[in-house]
C-alpha cells in the first residue's frame, strides 16, 4: 500500500506527470513544518495579519434559548478573508515561496478558498489564477469580484456541473501543465498525498486552540465537536487535537441539499459507496456505473461529491459521525442566529448549526459543544434572500 | 512473451485510441473493424467515466456524449464479443480507475480475459498504486500498461523494471489533446527506459499529423493516437468510418517510414 493512507483510504491516484511534484511537495513540506523559522513566519501571519486566535465565543441566548448543553461558537468567521481557509492558504503559500514558487492557483466552490488564495498570493507577490464553476461564479458572484480585486484571474469551468468538483478537475489539468514554476494551493482535506495530510496540519490549530480555551473557560473538555463537511477541512480542524479524547463526541454535518433519499444531495457518507477520484480512495457519491454522480446543495462549498480520506476512516472506526443536514434545515439556522446572537454566518456553517440545534436542548446542562463557525455569510446573503423569494434590487 | 510486446516484433506499430459509446456502441464496434482493417496494430477502447482529469477537451466532450448516450458497462463488453467474432486484433481498455474499482477489479479482468483483451492503462493509476491493480490483472493475463512522462525522470527505472507489454510514452505536460510540440526530452526520456527495459515503447499525448507520428516513431517503436481520432467522430457522427480508415492509412504509412 502507498503512502498517505489513512487505513485503506488516501494514496495517491494521480497521473504520473504529477508524481515527481508531489514527492518533492512532501519532502519540502516534511522539511519546513519543523523547521522554527518557518513556524515563526506562519505565526507571524496567522497572528498578526489573519487575526489569530479565534475566538470561542459562548453564545448565552442560543444555550437558553435551545435549553440544554452550553453552546461554543470557534469563530473562524472572523478571521482575515471571513473563514478558516486562510489559516491552510498562509501556510502553504509560505511553503511554495520556500520551494521557489511564483504562481499559486486553486479550486474554488464558494470563492473562500479562492479569495483567500488571492489574499495571500497578493500578499505574497506572486500571479494567481483560480478556476471556479461557473455555476458558483453566479451564486457567489460577490467573491469573484473579490477575488479580482485581488488581483487574480478567475476561470469559470463551464464543463460537467460547472460547481467545484469540476473546478477541481479543471485545477489538476492547469496544474499538470505547468508545475515548475506553479504550487496547487488545494483548499481542503482531499486530493492525493501528501495534500490530505498538509492541510488538516495546517486547520489543525482550530482545535488546538479551541481545546485549550475551552478548558480554560469550562474547566472541562466538551461533550461534542461539531462541524460542516464537504471535502472537510474545517471539520478535520476541529477535530483533530480533540480525536485522542475518546469522550468528545466529533460530528461532522453534511449538506443533505433537498434530502438523502432525493438525487439532489451531496451527503456523501450518507448516500456514497467506496471508491477512487481526485487523487484519493474515500467514499464517492457515483452512479451504478462508478461515474461520479452530480451532486447539489444550496451551499457552494459544500456541494461536492466526495470527503477527504481521514473522515472516511473516521467514520469507518467510528471515531466521528457524519449526519445529514438539508437545505431548508440550514437555511433557518442561518437566520435563526442571526436573530438570536445577531451574527450572520456562512450557510456551509448553519449545516452545523442546524444539527446544534438538534441535539443540544436533549444534552446535559453542565456540558458544552463547540461548534466551528467556518465562515461568515456576507456572501450567501443575495444566495438566502432568492431561497426565500425575496427580491433584492441593488 | 505477451500477445502486446509481441506486435512490435516485425515493425513499428500505430495505436489508434477511440472513446467507446460515441456516438453509440454500434459504431464503436463499426470503428474498431474499420481501424483494424485499415492496418491498426493494437486499438485502444477509452471507457467514458464523468471527470477525465488528465483529457483535454476532445476526449472529455466525447466521454459526455458517450455517456450521455446512456453507456454502460455490460453493453461494452456486448459489443467487445461482437468485435471479436471478426478480428483478433489486440485490444487495450483505457479508463480512469473508479469505473473500475466499482465494477471489481476481479470481475472486471475476468471479463477482459474472457473477451481477449490484452491490457489496461488508467492515467490515475502510478507506479505506487498500480499493485492493487494488476495482481488482478495479471492472473487474468491482463498486461497493465505504464506511463512515463517528461517529469518521471529518477522514477523511470522503477516503472520500466516494473513494466508490461509496451510503455506509454507521455510526449508532453498537460492533457491529451493534439499540440504542435512537444518535450525537448523525449529522446533522453526514450533512451533512459531502454537502459532498464527491452519492451518496446510508443510515444503519445498531442500527436495528430502523419509528420508527428513518424517522428515520434523514429525516436521509438510507436505512436498512439487519441483525440485526432476522436474528432473525426465528433465530427463525422455515425458516418466517421471512410475518414478513420483513410486516417489510419495514411498514419500506419507514416509510422511505418519511420
Amino acid at each position: 500500500m502507498s503512502k498517505g493512507r489513512f487505513g485503506r483510504f488516501g494514496g495517491q491516484y494521480i497521473s504520473e506527470t504529477l508524481m515527481n511534484e508531489l514527492y518533492r511537495l512532501e519532502r519540502e513540506y516534511e522539511h519546513y513544518k519543523n523547521d522554527p523559522d518557518f513556524n515563526r513566519e506562519l505565526n507571524v501571519l496567522l497572528n498578526e495579519y489573519a487575526n489569530r486566535p479565534s475566538l470561542l465565543y459562548y453564545a448565552g441566548k442560543m444555550t437558553e434559548d435551545l435549553g440544554g448543553a452550553k453552546i461554543y461558537l470557534k469563530r473562524e468567521d472572523l478571521n482575515h478573508t471571513g473563514a478558516h481557509k486562510i489559516n491552510n492558504v498562509l501556510g502553504q503559500a509560505l511553503l511554495a515561496k520556500k520551494m521557489g514558487k511564483t504562481r499559486l492557483i486553486a479550486e474554488t466552490g464558494a470563492g473562500q478558498h479562492g479569495v483567500a488564495t488571492a489574499t495571500a498570493a497578493a500578499f505574497f507577490g506572486m500571479e494567481c489564477e483560480v478556476f471556479m464553476g461557473e455555476h458558483d461564479t453566479e451564486r457567489q458572484a460577490l467573491n469573484v469580484y473579490r477575488m479580482e480585486l485581488l488581483g487574480a484571474k478567475v476561470h469559470p469551468v463551464k464543463t460537467g456541473t460547472r460547481t467545484l468538483k469540476d473546478a477541481v478537475n479543471e485545477a489538476m489539468r492547469e496544474w499538470s501543465c505547468r508545475v515548475e514554476d506553479t504550487h496547487y494551493v488545494l483548499g481542503s482535506v482531499m486530493g492525493p498525498h501528501p495534500f490530505p495530510t498538509i492541510v488538516r496540519d495546517f486547520q489543525a490549530v482550530i482545535s488546538k486552540e479551541a481545546r485549550e480555551q475551552i478548558l480554560e473557560k469550562e474547566g472541562k473538555l466538551p461533550a461534542a465537536v461539531v462541524a460542516c463537511v464537504g471535502g472537510g477541512s474545517n471539520a478535520m480542524g476541529m477535530f483533530y487535537n480533540f480525536i485522542p479524547d475518546e469522550g468528545v463526541r466529533l460530528i461532522g454535518c453534511e449538506a443533505a441539499g433537498k434530502g438523502v433519499d432525493t438525487p439532489e444531495t451531496a451527503a456523501t457518507i450518507a448516500t456514497g459507496r467506496e471508491g477512487i477520484f481526485h487523487g484519493m480512495k474515500s467514499y464517492f457519491c457515483q452512479d451504478d456505473q462508478g461515474q461520479i454522480a452530480p451532486v447539489y446543495s444550496i451551499s457552494a462549498g459544500l456541494d461536492y461529491p466526495g470527503i477527504g480520506p481521514e473522515h472516511a476512516w473516521l467514520h469507518d472506526t467510528k471515531r466521528a459521525e457524519y449526519v445529514p443536514v438539508t437545505d431548508d434545515e440550514a437555511v433557518e439556522a442561518f437566520e435563526y442566529l442571526a436573530r438570536t446572537e445577531g451574527i450572520i454566518c456562512a450557510i456551509e456553517s448553519a449545516h452545523a448549526l442546524a444539527h446544534v440545534m438538534k441535539i443540544a436542548g436533549d444534552m446535559d446542562k453542565n456540558d458544552s459543544i463547540i461548534v466551528c463557525l467556518s465562515g461568515r455569510g456576507d456572501k450567501d446573503v443575495a444566495a438566502i434572500a432568492r431561497y426565500k423569494g425575496v427580491d433584492l434590487h441593488e | 512473451m505477451s500477445k502486446l510486446t509481441d506486435c512490435f516484433k516485425e515493425h513499428k506499430c500505430f495505436i489508434p485510441f477511440i472513446t467507446a459509446g460515441d456516438p453509440d456502441l454500434d459504431h464503436t464496434v463499426e470503428y474498431v473493424l474499420a481501424m483494424a482493417e485499415a492496418g491498426a496494430d493494437i486499438i485502444e477502447i477509452g471507457i467514458p467515466f464523468s471527470d477525465p482529469t488528465a483529457e483535454g477537451p476532445v476526449i472529455q466532450e466525447a466521454s459526455l456524449r458517450a455517456l450521455e448516450a446512456g453507456f454502460k458497462m455490460e453493453n461494452l463488453f456486448d459489443a467487445v464479443r461482437r468485435i471479436r467474432e471478426k478480428t483478433d486484433i489486440p485490444l487495450i481498455f483505457m479508463t480512469y480507475i473508479n469505473p473500475v474499482f466499482h465494477y471489481g477489479y476481479d470481475a472486471f479482468f475476468q471479463t477482459c480475459k474472457e473477451l481477449k483483451v490484452e491490457g489496461f492503462i488508467s492515467p490515475d493509476v502510478p507506479f505506487e498504486e498500480k499493485r492493487e491493480v494488476a495482481e488482478v490483472a495479471r492472473k487474468y493475463g491482463v498486461d497493465v500498461i505504464s506511463l512515463i512522462s517528461p517529469t518521471s525522470e529518477d522514477r523511470i527505472e522503477q516503472i520500466a523494471r516494473d513494466a508490461e507489454g509496451y510503455i506509454y510514452v507521455v510526449s508532453s505536460m498537460g492533457v491529451t489533446g493534439e499540440r504542435s510540440s512537444f518535450s525537448s526530452n523525449l529522446k533522453e526520456t526514450i533512451e533512459t527506459i531502454r537502459k532498464y527495459t527491452d519492451l518496446p515503447c510508443a510515444v503519445g499525448f498531442g500527436i495528430s499529423t502523419p509528420q508527428q507520428a513518424k517522428d515520434m516513431s523514429s525516436i521509438s517503436d510507436g505512436a498512439i493516437v487519441g483525440s485526432a481520432i476522436v474528432k473525426i467522430v465528433a465530427r463525422d457522427g455515425k458516418n466517421a468510418a471512410p475518414a478513420l480508415s483513410a486516417y489510419v492509412k495514411e498514419m500506419k504509412q507514416a509510422v511505418l517510414e519511420a
